[in-house]
């Protein structure tokens, strides 16, 4: 599948082994049961529960049944929710490549020639993990606060009214995002610069290329696995993403992402059919998305 | 500072001049280059050899730019670059690792330089040095499609194409077989010598440095121990370095016992060589003298007093090695020794057999006489492995001192 564009050693990987052996398959098994029991199962359970109807005298029951109309009707019902998703992800992905690439440049190639320091970036870049996901969010929250130290200062220097909400603005929500995936844009693209040959970068100086010229036409193009893993990393899980955008933390009732709605059908609204749908929905766009993009890229020629 | 003669499109019209003014290079505990004047005048083919780690790498990066010197001044043309960046002299590097682009095309390697300094018809031009080094039926294939020698002629053709005032490589043939080498050799000699660029080519091969340069320059530990034309280089080596490490010598030490004139004598061991006085660097107290091994005959008796030749013997045939055109023979003299001598196969009674009684003797004007004193021991073409094995014997020796006067 398209996932192996994810893997950040694949550039290195020597063409597979050809023959086919009965050990192969034995050592598959394991995963192949995995699969089929943590992702094809309750995949099928998704889509027969997404075609279900309501019981026509019970209230929060529903019936097997080939109610398609469920998509149509989730489709019609969030999809300002559903562009919205694309948006943000789209918006935190870009952000998060602009900080994380020069960040994954910086910590393995300016600081190669000191693996004490570069050992300390990596560390700093994951440093964030060991802290819950949703505590930090909701430091942020506070940070963004009215009465926080973000307003207090712009509104002093007088960019921000006093008064006026950070949180719950479709900034808030993006920062947020932007800042809980950069680690995920950082490490993919880290580990293909780590092991750039430093050379060709000689090389390009010595036939001319200045420094601009020789990262776009070499360093670039050989990093572009990295760079094109990360933003998969990033963007599929911030479209989906329900934290950052709910309003108990960065969000508000305007700035609602698919992942929020699918949440409040499942638990709040009990409308596990339009639940389904979505989720199976937001699952074939990522597909389709995925598979168009690495097309695009072109990553069999980079590898 | 802008840059004219680089990016503005157009070739060097000629060599520039390369002048090193006081160069030396420090990295973090390890001097690589030592206080390094070198001058080499437009249009010249220079040839740089020397063993392994001595700086010859080192040395090319600094006038390419891609280091930086810790003192010193370099001058391209008679202009001082050493302040530019690399992609602003006017120099281009056949590297010794290759580093091709695995991005691109064999085709977008070669047109790199070109297209950078935006020359219009890059394609054809690139075209035609991948025909020069035979490879534009690969032109479309990506370096790692290719075997190594493959790869360093795209090297070659990659930085030859751009004409450059001044070409550096960092032994531009190592990978290839012979036919090739020779083959390549012509084509570089032709190019250089066409167009009148100046080259600074580093090789292992000194038959390589010896047949294409005018003039060849030996370095040792991080400075040049000599340099001159090929001829006078291998005449009239002047130190133990350079007689050794340049085809073979056979070296004698000694007191110098008479000066005269034309000429000094010194006695090595008891036995008087004689060596013209402009042959030698230095006149009196110890000093080594040597002869190469061609320029020395081999008699079945001790030969008549002669004062124009050096007489050694009578010593024993230890080694004889036959190869077609010469043979080889390890004479060994009590005192002396092994003497290499290669002799002339004229005619098929002048072979002499392992284990024969023989006598030495050759032309006193075909001695040389050294600046400094040879050691006991052959000089290592590795003198960085020499230097930690002295270093661990030295230490070896501490810790026992030490020990014995616990
Ligand atoms: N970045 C560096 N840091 C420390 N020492 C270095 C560095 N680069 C080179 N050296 C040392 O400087 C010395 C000269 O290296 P250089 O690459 O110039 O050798 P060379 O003459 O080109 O050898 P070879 O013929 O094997 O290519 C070597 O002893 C090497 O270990
Ligand atoms: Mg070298």
């Amino acid at each position: 599948m398209a996932f192996t564009a994810f893997s950040g050693t694949a550039q290195a990987a020597e063409p597979a082994v050809r023959k086919r052996s009965p050990i192969a398959l034995l050592l598959l098994l394991p995963g192949m049961f995995y699969l089929i029991l943590f992702f094809v199962t309750p995949f099928f359970s998704l889509i027969i529960t997404s075609l279900q109807e309501p019981d026509p005298l019970r209230f929060g029951e529903f019936n097997n049944a080939f109610n398609w109309q469920n998509y149509v009707i989730v489709i019609e019902t969030y999809w300002e929710q559903g562009l919205r998703s694309i948006g943000f992800a789209a918006l935190a992905t870009l952000f998060a490549l602009l900080i994380g690439y020069p960040l994954a440049y910086f910590i393995a190639i300016t600081l190669r020639p000191f693996p004490l320091l570069q050992a300390l970036g990596l560390v700093l870049v994951i440093a964030p993990f060991f802290i819950s996901f949703l505590l930090r969010t909701l430091a942020w929250k506070q940070i963004f606060a009215t009465e926080g130290p973000v307003a207090g200062i712009l509104s002093s220097v007088g960019i921000l009214e006093p008064g006026t909400a950070i949180t719950g603005t479709a900034f808030s929500v993006v920062f947020g995002l932007t800042y809980n995936f950069i680690p995920f844009m950082v490490l993919p693209i880290y580990s293909i610069l780590a092991t750039f040959d430093l050379r060709l970068i000689e090389a390009g100086n010595d036939l001319y290329g200045s420094p601009a010229t020789t990262f776009r036409t070499v360093t670039l193009p050989l990093s572009a696995v990295g760079v094109i893993s990360g933003t998969l990393l990033t963007f599929i899980p911030a479209v989906g993403d329900y934290i950052n955008a709910s309003r108990d933390f960065l969000g508000s009732a305007d700035t609602t992402m698919i992942g929020n709605v699918i949440e409040a059908n499942f638990l709040v609204l009990s409308n596990f059919p339009a639940a389904a749908a979505l989720s199976l929905l937001l699952m074939a766009f990522i597909l389709v998305l995925v598979g168009f993009y690495v097309k695009r890229s072109g990553t069999e020629d980079l590898l | 500072m802008t840059n004219n003669d680089v990016s503005q499109g157009g070739f060097a019209e000629a060599g520039a001049d390369l002048e090193l003014v006081g160069i030396s290079k420090r990295f973090p505990g390890f001097t690589a280059i030592e206080e390094l004047d070198l001058t080499i005048p437009a249009g010249s083919f220079f040839a740089l050899l020397g063993p392994s780690g001595c700086g010859k790498t080192t040395t090319l990066r600094l006038i390419a730019g891609l280091e930086e010197p810790t003192t010193g001044r370099i001058l391209i043309g008679g202009r001082d670059v050493t302040a530019t960046k690399a992609y602003q002299r006017p120099v281009n590097t056949v590297f010794q690792s290759y580093a091709l682009f695995p991005n691109m095309t064999i085709m977008e390697n070669v047109a790199f330089g070109l297209k950078r300094r935006g020359i219009k018809n890059a394609d054809s031009l690139a075209h035609e040095a991948l025909q020069l080094v035979e490879l534009d039926h690969l032109a479309g294939r990506k370096p790692k499609q290719l075997s190594g020698g493959q790869q360093q002629r795209v090297a070659l053709a990659r930085a030859v194409v751009n004409r450059p005032a001044l070409l550096l490589l960092d032994e531009p043939l190592g990978a290839l077989d012979l036919k090739l080498r020779r083959q390549m050799q012509v084509e570089l000699k032709d190019i250089q010598s066409e167009v009148g660029l100046t080259f600074l080519h580093v090789t292992h091969d000194q038959e390589e440095a010896m047949t294409m340069a005018d003039t060849v320059a030996v370095m040792n530990k991080g400075r040049i121990e000599q340099m001159g034309a090929p001829q006078d280089l291998y005449e009239l080596p002047q130190t133990a370095f350079v007689a050794k490490f340049l085809g073979q010598s056979n070296l004698f030490t000694g007191d110098v016992v008479t000066t005269a004139k034309s000429s000094i004598v010194v006695d090595a061991h008891g036995t008087r060589i004689e060596v013209p006085t402009d042959r030698a660097q230095r006149h009196n107290g110890r000093i080594t003298v040597g002869v190469r091994p061609e320029k020395v005959t081999l008699h079945d008796s001790a030969p008549k007093a002669d004062s124009s030749r050096n007489v050694i013997g009578p010593g024993r045939i230890t080694d004889v090695s036959f190869s077609g055109v010469s043979t080889q023979y390890e004479v060994t003299v009590p005192h002396h020794g092994a003497i290499s001598v290669f002799a002339q196969n004229t005619s098929i009674s002048s072979l002499h057999h392992d284990g024969d009684q023989v006598w030495l003797s050759w032309s006193v004007g075909h001695t040389f006489g050294l600046a400094d004193e040879a050691e006991g021991e052959p000089v290592s073409r590795f003198h960085a492995d020499l230097d930690t094995s002295m270093i661990a014997v030295q230490s070896r020796k501490d810790l026992e001192a030490e020990l014995e006067e616990a």
